[in-house]
């Protein structure tokens, strides 16, 4: 394509097996004050 | 939905169903503003820009809409998913109580307005039982050592990671410590102790000497800079890659806070979260709307500063400049945000359970205790249902995967409502986002570049 970058193809709307609730909550990574979850690791390696 | 930005000489554009990111042309900038009305994006755009030019464009669109990654479908979950929310978080007020004096603090001197106390070693241990009782399948529980000043109750921290230890294979389980410290009370032995028993160390410090030392006080009222610095730095050093934060908060003392990142980047720390206060708007250091622009501002200078120190090798990493555009939490995660009150839960040292350390000392917000365990059901629901799938104020919002529908206490405390969130922050998130995804793109660009 000679106007648009393709940087990411994302899958987010996939959600089969998704949501095993394992990944860290994010007031206890560093933000104790703003909420943020885009930065989060996910733990599920089986999907 | 859709979100399109320029920021520092880049045209960006984010699909926010699936979570694909895009770097395009200024006409394509242009052209998605008419998009899918190809008769009216031509009439419009057809005598400033060559129609085969305009062509192209559209059929690229076109192409990513069939592929399913631009204007993707909307993100159906499953209702069972998002309510099954067991308890798997814990911030454990291990101690109500405070060596320092910081201004902005919201545990007022440690103690959340109530009485100035030290938790038991029992009450740490019902604690840690209720978790497990209380969480379920879930494999991975966290604990948060948490304040006030928990140094200052160190032998009961160390004993009730012993206790957990013991029993964690029994219920198969596996904790995760962290430990928030103001850093005063750090010695080599405790330090040695966090390093080898902590998942993440998150140290206090809020940048440059003045500006810590007009809010982080002794109790005689003296700046606290100079008694903090070097352990941190011993800390950190002991650390090496492991998990940890250097973080600060800033207030309207100083608004220039990209200054003070910078600062702790220049001392070495390449760790750093330095995030914005919570205060109720009649206090002096509470940032208010005037200041958004000025804030916008510093958070975009402050990505290009970020960039140019990863380029010259002396890169750091700032707490909400990471993102992972290519993994990161799923839907599920990002749709039920930071989970206080449900999966996430602070027990003060005298068992009262809160849905989370902003809300401790507030009588409404009580879930129970742990000799009775949850007992305000009604709540709990409220928390449970406060997540993206029901929240009006955010289903528009193009941020809403990357916040999960921001801070429930901020929400509160401006707006007396935890449906309501907190619009500086919402404003300030976004920008946040916008120069996280400008970073990744950036980098991901330059590394390619240096390969070949």
């Amino acid at each position: 394509m000679k106007h648009i970058k393709i940087i990411n193809v994302g899958n987010l709307n996939k959600v089969d097996g998704k949501g095993c609730g394992e990944c860290q909550t994010s007031c206890q990574s560093a933000c104790k004050t703003s909420c943020t979850v885009g930065n989060q690791k996910c733990e599920n390696t089986e999907v | 939905m859709i979100h399109k930005y320029y920021l520092n000489g880049h045209h960006i554009l984010m699909d926010i169903n699936s979570g694909s990111v895009f770097e395009i042309d200024e006409l394509t900038y242009e052209v998605l503003d008419y998009f899918p009305d190809k008769d009216k994006c031509f009439d419009l755009l057809g005598t400033k820009y060559d129609e085969d030019q305009l062509a192209e464009v559209w059929n690229e669109l076109t192409y990513l809409k069939n592929q399913g990654i631009l204007y993707s479908e909307d993100i159906v979950l499953d209702e069972k998913i998002i309510k099954n929310r067991d308890v798997k978080a814990m911030c454990l007020h291990i101690s109500h109580d405070c060596n320092m004096r910081c201004a902005y603090c919201f545990a007022a001197e440690g103690s959340f307005n109530g009485d100035k106390l030290l938790m038991s070693y029992e009450t740490g241990k019902e604690a840690i039982d209720f978790l497990i009782e209380n969480s379920g399948e879930r494999k991975h529980l966290e604990i948060d050592f948490f304040g006030g000043e928990p140094l200052m109750n160190f032998s009961v921290v160390k004993d009730l990671v012993e206790y957990a230890r013991s029993i964690e294979k029994k219920y198969n389980k596996e904790f995760r410590f962290t430990m928030t410290t103001n850093a005063l009370l750090l010695n080599d032995e405790n330090m040695k102790y966090l390093d080898e028993n902590m998942a993440n160390i998150v140290l206090s410090l809020d940048g440059r000497k003045e500006t810590n030392d007009k809010m982080r006080k002794t109790v005689t009222d003296e700046g606290t800079y100079d008694l903090i610095i070097d352990k941190i730095k011993r800390m950190v050093e002991l650390r090496g890659n492991k998990d940890h934060y250097v973080r600060g908060t800033f207030t309207k003392n100083n608004l220039d806070f990209s200054k003070d990142v910078m600062d702790l980047a220049d001392r070495g720390f390449k760790s750093i979260s330095v995030e914005p206060v919570v205060a109720s708007p009649e206090m002096s250091y509470a940032l208010t709307d005037e200041d958004l622009d000025r804030l916008i501002n510093e958070y975009e200078d402050l990505a290009v500063r970020y960039l140019d120190y990863w380029r010259s090798g002396k890169g750091f990493d700032f707490f909400h400049f990471n993102i992972d555009l290519h993994g990161g939490p799923c839907a599920y995660k990002r749709v039920s945000g930071c989970g206080a009150g449900t999966d996430y839960i602070s027990v003060t040292p005298t068992g009262e359970i809160y849905p989370c350390h902003q809300f401790v000392g507030i009588e409404d917000f009580v879930l129970g205790s742990l000799k009775e365990g949850i007992v305000r059901t009604d709540l709990r629901k409220d928390f449970e249902r406060v997540n993206l799938t029901d929240k009006k104020a955010c289903n528009d919002c193009w941020a809403k995967y990357y916040c999960g529908g921001g801070c429930f206490a901020n929400a509160y405390n401006f707006n007396k409502d935890i449906y309501q969130p907190y619009e500086l922050g919402c404003e300030l998130e976004k920008k946040r986002v916008e120069c996280a995804v400008m970073i990744k793109i950036v980098q991901q660009a330059e590394d390619r570049d240096n390969q070949n």
